[in-house]
């Protein structure tokens, strides 16, 4: 073989053993938030927050243009924080959330919606918690953002103002 | 007799039906990540979260689903950083391969200059 073709092989070789390191290297290798992001939303059942013979399904999501899923309970001391947020994007922005109340006892929940406001249309109850792992969430909060049942985005703790334009521009 | 035979039969078996499904799901836990703590897996947590994995891959052992369906399920809500042990992907089956495709590139090398060096 001509000497040239050997050093030409071996450094494609070369080359192609350093793109698959390099790639391999490369994956990410912390948690993905983004996991469920450009996916269509799982088949879910939740019981109605206000009425415990009514189910809520991920029919709900599938129908609606633009809708918020946002996971709260009245403990979680971030939720706090972020339901000013939730309560503009309701009346200010006009957006459909659905919350998904977690671990929670209702009496709380109730009350902490009375003090703070219902930003929610709906609101579905995952008193066990394996709903949410469904969405593959870990916690409260966490907001994820739907078209027509296709999951857009995902954002993991309180939302804030920089989420706030997100989502506005999500939903142009 | 008989009656007692079975029952200890019955008993015994059943008694490593439990153990063996006890392993499993242990060997499931100890395989998930928790990804809310520190390099910890679910079977060592006690975070809310570690209970409501170890809760649901409980159940579905029940329903009968088996440890492939249990990590698929948990790799396409949370990603492969769940899993300790990854699942053979074209990724790593590279990184497993490429040393031994070297070897024997350079064992085929040397094979060929000894017996250019001997004609």
């Amino acid at each position: 073989m001509n000497q040239k073709y050997k050093i030409v092989i071996l450094g494609a070789t070369t080359v192609i053993i350093f793109i698959l390191f390099l790639k391999a290297i490369n994956t990410d290798k912390v948690y993905q938030p983004n996991q469920m992001v450009n996916k269509k939303i799982p088949e879910i059942i939740l019981e109605d927050f206000n009425n415990k013979n009514s189910k809520i399904d991920q029919n709900i999501f599938s129908q609606k243009d633009f809708v918020l899923i946002n996971i709260w309970a009245s403990w979680c001391v971030p939720c706090l924080i972020e339901h000013p947020f939730l309560m503009s994007l309701k009346n200010k922005n006009k957006i459909d959330i659905i919350g998904i109340n977690y671990k929670d006892e209702n009496t709380n929940a109730q009350n902490f919606l009375k003090k703070y406001g219902n930003p929610y249309s709906r609101i579905g109850v995952d008193k066990k918690g394996e709903v949410t792992i469904q969405l593959g969430a870990y916690g409260v909060p966490e907001t994820y953002v739907l078209k027509k049942g296709l999951i857009i985005f995902k954002h993991i703790g309180p939302i804030n103002e920089d989420i706030v334009n997100k989502i506005l521009e999500l939903k142009k | 007799m008989k009656k007692i035979i079975f029952i200890i039969t019955y008993l015994i078996l059943s008694k490593h039906a439990i153990s063996a499904n006890e392993e499993l799901k242990n060997k499931i836990y100890k395989n998930i990540r928790c990804i809310v703590c520190q390099g910890q897996s679910i079977y060592d947590s006690d975070t809310d979260f570690a209970i409501d994995l170890k809760k649901l891959i409980s159940k579905k052992l029940e329903n009968g689903e088996n440890e492939k369906q249990i990590y698929d399920f948990l790799i396409s809500r949370y990603g492969e950083w769940i899993v300790f042990n990854p699942i053979l992907s074209f990724h790593s089956l590279a990184l497993w391969l490429v040393p031994f495709i070297i070897l024997l590139i350079g064992g085929f090398l040397i094979f060929r200059f000894n017996y250019k060096k001997k004609n």
